[in-house]
């Protein structure tokens, strides 16, 4: 009839206020951030000025940024020196922290006899453990990964075996059922119902691994052994290099916030049409 | 324990004896005996409901048929050794692998048999057209409706063309008008392919309406209570939900299930 005809084609005012509403936000999400953004450097560049500070304490956005420029060599053969132990930690946190859980997985005693030293070794500060480490541990790279890795490992593990146990009991009954083998059903059943948990793990491990390498170089930087951005940073502090200093603290955030991204990005591609998490809400 | 001898079971079950339950007990650990002294016997081709109350035992009774579970006391007979790949099941709830899609559902029991895709595809094709699920083969489960996603459940159980389908009340979830269309095609595809099936159910209707035979049980302890013979002609349809027939059966089944729930000794009837 003509009443459903003019439904379909104009909304009521309660409809077309949320679609409004609706709009302004998905809008908002990116311009307001970036706002606070350019707001926030104007005025610390405003505060430079009107008070005359100098360079060495907190230099003007435009200097750093000049600074990013002339000391993009030095910056970023660093940045990669300090992304290259970070991704290298994440892979062996990937492989051990699966690997452990798929481990505890087999047997419920396996878990219960490992998980308490698992917990143990996270809850312990890494910068505590350190100065053993560098005592045991002569080779420069190996040192770092141990420790970026020691950081990453554990969200992995814990959301991993997490993921490997919560599978839906008739599920396990029904591979039961069909006689599955024990590796038929963790290929075919527990990993992939695992895996929504592991990419969570992951996302945070992979900024646990960034920490992890940066403390990592901070800790061994101190000792004018490491060539990482964290050891620029401490470089750059004794020298009062505030500039450099600065770009050397932006290229670490832009590395974390690019980890992050990237890693939210292969969550979605891979459980975009199965898991609720990465379906947009329906009404 | 009263034993309400309704119609002759003999009188119904034409195919020779495929499992018979001998004195079958359950209890758990925690006290509760969701089994006692029960006494099945089911013929090749039977079409059995067992239909009860909330506790009655009627899934306990399906997974140990299932082999999932074993018996406290008494014995199952099967004819014959059954191997387990012989029985298919389906679950209250459709319990599909999310990640995979239809085809890759309803291949994974040959699958897991080491059966390829490419050997398994002819089955598994023909399966799904059985269930009118022609052309959904590449979606996920979440694209599907409830019902549709039990089409899938039952054309999963189907694949391996087992000797006898358990399933434990499959449409309870669903609404009237999907619940009965799944009846009419489940009872077509027996009808074609003369498979055994023990079907739980709480719905007195649906029981008639599907069964050849129906199995009453009663709960605390759950027992079998009594049994009916439904000897209206298959195939079944509407007309046959709509009949006076139709309706003399459950009012001769629900006397029964009334019997049973009265027998229950205790201070509320009401399940819990």
């Amino acid at each position: 009839m003509t009443a459903t005809e003019d439904n379909a084609l104009k909304l009521d005012p309660e409809e077309a206020r949320r679609v409004r509403q609706e709009r302004l936000e998905h809008i908002g999400k990116w311009v307001l951030p970036m706002a606070i953004m350019v707001l926030a450097i104007w005025f610390w560049d405003r505060i430079c000025v009107w008070n005359g500070i100098p360079q060495y304490i907190l230099p003007r956005p435009g200097v750093v940024l000049q600074t990013l420029h002339d000391d993009a060599g030095l910056l970023f053969s660093s940045l990669l020196v300090t992304l290259k132990i970070t991704f290298l930690s994440l892979l062996l946190a990937v492989i051990g922290g699966v690997g452990l859980a798929v481990l505890f997985a087999q047997s419920k005693w396996v878990e219960m006899s490992f998980f308490p030293f698992a917990i143990v070794l996270q809850v312990t500060p890494i910068v505590a453990i350190f100065p053993l480490i560098n005592i045991y541990i002569n080779n420069q790279t190996t040192k770092l990964l141990l420790c970026a890795w020691i950081v990453a490992f554990f969200p992995i593990l814990s959301n991993t075996t997490l993921g490997l146990n919560s599978v839906d009991r008739n599920l396990r009954d029904l591979f039961k059922l069909n006689g599955a083998t024990r590796w038929q059903q963790l290929r075919y059943l527990r990993l992939p119902a695992a895996m929504p948990y592991f990419l969570g793990g992951l996302k945070i491990a992979g900024g646990l691994s960034l920490i992890g390498a940066v403390v990592a170089e901070f800790v061994a930087g101190a000792q004018g052994q490491s060539s990482g951005l964290a050891s620029r940073i401490i470089e750059a502090g004794y020298r009062l290099n505030a500039p450099r200093l600065f770009a050397a603290l932006i290229l670490i955030s832009l590395a974390g916030i690019l980890i992050f991204l990237v890693l939210s990005l292969v969550s979605h591609l891979i459980l975009r049409r199965w898991h609720e998490s990465a379906l947009k809400q329906e009404r | 324990m009263i034993q309400e001898k309704v119609a002759q079971s003999t009188a119904s079950g034409e195919g020779p004896m495929l499992l018979s339950l001998r004195n079958v007990g359950k209890a758990f650990s925690n006290g509760v005996t969701a089994l006692s002294k029960v006494d099945l016997a089911i013929r090749e081709g039977d079409f059995l409901s067992l239909l009860g109350p909330s506790g009655c035992g009627k899934s306990t009774a399906l997974r140990l048929i299932a082999g999932l579970s074993t018996p406290t006391s008494g014995q199952l007979d099967w004819r014959g050794s059954i191997d387990r790949s012989k029985i298919g099941f389906v679950f209250q709830e459709p319990t599909l692998l999310p990640w995979a899609s239809v085809f890759d559902n309803v291949w994974l029991p040959l699958r897991l048999k080491g059966v390829s895709r490419a050997r398994a595809e002819p089955a598994v094709m023909e399966m799904l057209s059985r269930v009118h699920l022609n052309g959904f083969e590449n979606a996920v489960p979440r694209e599907l409706s409830g019902g549709m996603k039990m089409r899938v459940s039952i054309a999963r159980a189907m694949v391996t063309k087992p000797r006898i389908l358990l399933m434990d009340e499959p449409f309870a979830a669903l609404d009237e008008i999907t619940r009965f269309k799944l009846n009419n095609d489940l009872l077509e595809l027996w009808q074609d392919e003369r498979f055994t099936v023990v079907f739980v159910t709480h719905s007195v209707f649906e029981s008639v309406f599907l069964s050849s035979r129906v199995v009453v049980m009663a709960a605390r302890p759950g027992r079998v209570h009594g049994e009916l013979a439904i000897e209206a002609p298959y195939p079944r349809d509407e007309a046959f939900r709509t009949s006076p027939d139709y309706a003399a059966l459950c009012r001769q089944a629900s006397d029964v299930l009334v019997n049973a729930i009265n027998s229950t000794a205790g201070p509320h009837h009401d399940g819990h």
